[in-house]
């Protein structure tokens, strides 16, 4: 699925040089669960936005299913992360005027999806992480919780084939926290997607068959005997 | 989607989309009203030109008074009175004289019809009559002592001593004289052609017009303000140098200001002006408008020794407050609207821009879902749109509002004609007025020019409202360009990371 192949992103700060990603090489397969941990600016999330076709290397490939994201242009850029990944983020990012099915509609907007197929998705989506009885809503009127299931549901309502998450359990409390990995890792599972999540938290990344760690920019990644 | 999130984003930021759109309104509003303010100076302008030139007329041919000669005196009017040898003396005398030009044979019409893109041309003959009524009483003389006074020595009005004529010594005491000056214009009018000419841009108010037959017939028009003015009334007569008129019509002039106090038919205004075979000034309707200037040019070459003036011509002179207003209302009033529409163009697009920079996780995100730059750039751009078209639907709005105030109040303006330029100011000692000079009532003849007041409207054309619209899509699209610009150099990492 992945190959990443000598990545380095550098980044400059004033006058400095930082070297977010150091020459990185990693193979995830199809189906694979990863879990990426380090420091704060070890380079977790430089990665997963090299993953996720946000951002370009400095130097080396990021090949999804043989295809360099590396040298791709723009559009096609954006169509590749339009129709194969899905993100959930820390913040959760919601559109805050927008509604819960509307904010799951909006990942179905690039797809060129017609309006009533588009609605009955996201409602379907929404369904699936248990949030149907709150299609009308807005963010502002669900809590930290309901707001990742929003996120989930937006990440998999295009039917993507890696899911990536940064932190996803970063701004809720211990008891949301294993409710949003259960509900993710069962979700995978049932689609057969790769799920690649960012996680400072120790619990959460036990879980995971594969474990990856950064420090300056250097990976090292091992296999893990998964506590569940 | 589009109009969803469009619809909702402009809800949650009413108060910065309610600034932005008054700005645009703001300066909408004052477009709209400078230019039908201004288009309210050029109607103004017309109407004051119409007075003098009737409404179809593009040009005046006339002939000025040849220029004297050094040490010359103007040519005044005189009035002889006969003396008699005893008592009071009643004296009366009526003149009626051309008025402002040089006469011109009436065989020039038709030279000037003759002549390339002319349509139609017909000839008018203004007249001033001047009426004197009043008597002399002669003075006594009282001889002195030692110089007895002549017998039927003319007396002098008032009283002198010493050294009048009488010798050294005399007295005169009684005497003098009580005279009544009335003068009103008249204009000699083609009855032929009664869609040409000063008359019509007056309205009948009672009564009827000329017919078309009464070339020679003793019937007079007369301006309403002269009527009142006289006690006239349609049905009743009125004499000119002894010659009764019957009054068939009481006209209103629309500008407020005749031409003319008493209209006549040419053939007897020339009658008794003894101008048999002549005119003042030829009134000359072009085929077609754009010709006017070669109209013009063709005249001067081949009808020699006239003056042939434009709308365009005539336009220069007019001076006073319409003229002040209406350079004041094209030069700053334009500028300054248009500087006011910048500014709230500059402000809606810098308001565009930081909610931009505000929605960067925003956009970062749809952007990570798979939206593209022009997406989302058209999303920024229909959201400042949006606020150009409320914008520009309160600015029509106020706009609107602001002509209607400026028409419901009808500021009164001044307009000066003819005082300062010599091809139709006059020139020699006349001072003279284009197109029939004006004569207030009763009084003496106008040296330097015509004032006109005139009510100042402002109309509303669709060509108004057509470039507020598109200054109001306009100054949206601007403003949101300012948006998407920055939206679309927005990468999603670095979108993302900015907030995390």
């Amino acid at each position: 699925m992945y190959e990443l192949i000598g990545v380095t992103k550098q980044y400059r700060r004033g006058r400095t040089r930082v070297d977010a990603l150091a020459g990185v090489d990693l193979a995830i397969g199809q189906g694979d669960r990863l879990v990426i941990q380090g420091p704060t600016g070890g380079g977790k999330s430089t990665l997963l936005q090299m993953l996720g076709g946000l951002d370009r290397p400095t130097s080396g490939s990021v090949l999804l299913d043989g295809t360099d994201l590396a040298k791709l242009s723009e559009r096609r850029l954006t169509a590749v992360r339009g129709q194969n990944i899905g993100f959930v983020f820390q913040s959760f990012n919601l559109i805050p005027t927008l509604t819960a099915l509307e904010n799951v509609e909006t990942a179905l907007v690039p797809l060129g999806v017609k309006t009533a197929d588009r609605r009955d998705r996201a409602a379907e989506a929404l369904d699936s992480v248990g949030l149907v009885e709150r299609l009308g809503h807005l963010p502002s009127e669900l809590s930290g919780g309901q707001q990742q299931r929003v996120a989930i549901a937006r990440a998999l309502v295009k039917r993507p084939k890696v899911l990536l998450a940064d932190e996803p359990t970063g701004n809720l409390d211990e008891s949301m926290r294993d409710e949003i990995v259960d509900l993710l890792e069962g979700l995978c599972e049932e689609h057969g997607l790769t799920f690649v999540m960012v996680t400072h938290d120790s619990a959460v990344a036990r879980r995971a068959p594969r474990l990856a760690t950064i420090r300056k920019g250097r990976i090292t990644v091992k296999e893990n005997r998964p506590v569940g | 989607m589009f109009f969803t999130y469009l619809r909702r984003e402009l809800r949650r930021r009413r108060k910065a989309a309610l600034v932005v759109a008054s700005g645009l309104a703001l300066g909408i509003a004052l477009v709209i009203v400078v230019n039908s303010v201004s288009s309210g100076m050029k109607v103004a302008q017309g109407k004051v030109l119409e007075s003098l030139y009737g409404l179809g007329t593009d040009l005046t041919v006339t002939k000025a008074r040849d220029q004297l000669q050094e040490g010359a005196r103007p040519q005044r009017p005189r009035f002889a009175f006969e003396g008699q040898e005893e008592g009071e003396e009643k004296q009366s005398s009526d003149r009626l004289m051309v008025q402002g030009f040089e006469t011109l044979a009436d065989s020039t019409v038709a030279t000037v019809a003759k002549q390339q893109g002319v349509d139609r041309a017909v000839g008018g003959l203004s007249l001033v009559n001047l009426k004197i009524d009043g008597e002399f009483t002669r003075g006594r003389i009282q001889r002195g002592e030692q110089q007895p006074g002549q017998p039927g020595q003319p007396a002098q009005p008032g009283e002198a001593t010493g050294g009048g004529p009488g010798g050294p010594g005399d007295t005169v005491t009684g005497g003098g004289a009580a005279f009544d000056v009335n003068s009103f214009t008249l204009y000699g009018t083609d009855v032929t052609a009664p869609d040409l000419g000063p008359l019509t841009t007056s309205t009948v108010s009672t009564g009827r017009t000329f017919e078309t037959t009464e070339t020679d017939a003793k019937v007079v028009v007369l301006d309403s303000a002269y009527a009142r003015q006289e006690g006239l009334t349609v049905g009743g007569k009125l004499t000119v140098k002894g010659v009764s008129f019957e009054i068939i019509g009481i006209v209103t002039a629309d500008s407020g200001q005749s031409a003319a106090q008493v209209y006549l038919p040419l053939k007897q205004a020339q009658t008794l002006s003894a101008s048999t075979g002549k005119i003042t000034t030829i009134y000359v309707k072009a085929t077609d408008s754009t010709k006017i200037e070669a109209v013009k040019t063709a005249i001067q070459k081949n009808v020699t020794g006239t003056t042939v003036t434009t709308s365009a011509d005539l336009a220069q002179t007019v001076s006073g407050s319409l003229d002040t207003a209406a350079n004041l209302a094209s030069t700053m009033g334009k500028w300054l609207s248009y500087a006011v529409l910048l500014a709230a163009v500059l402000v809606a697009g810098l308001l565009t821009s930081s909610a931009v920079g505000r929605r960067v996780r925003e956009f970062g995100t749809l952007k990570a879902l798979g939206w593209t730059s022009g997406r989302v750039t058209r999303q920024v751009v229909g959201e400042a749109l949006v606020n150009g078209v409320v914008g520009g639907a309160l600015g029509i709005a106020a706009g609107l509002a602001g002509a209607y105030a400026v028409t419901a109040v009808s500021p009164n303006l001044t307009a000066e004609l003819g005082a300062s330029v010599g091809g139709f100011g006059g020139r020699g000692g006349g001072g003279m007025v284009f197109g029939g000079a004006a004569v207030g009532p009763g009084g003496a003849r106008t040296a330097v020019g015509k004032t006109i007041d005139i009510a100042l409207t402002a109309p509303v054309g669709l060509a108004t409202v057509g470039l507020a619209v598109l200054l109001a899509l306009g100054g949206g699209l601007v403003a949101g360009g300012f948006g998407a610009w920055r939206a679309s150099r927005l990468r999603p990492a670095d979108a993302l990371r900015r907030v995390e």
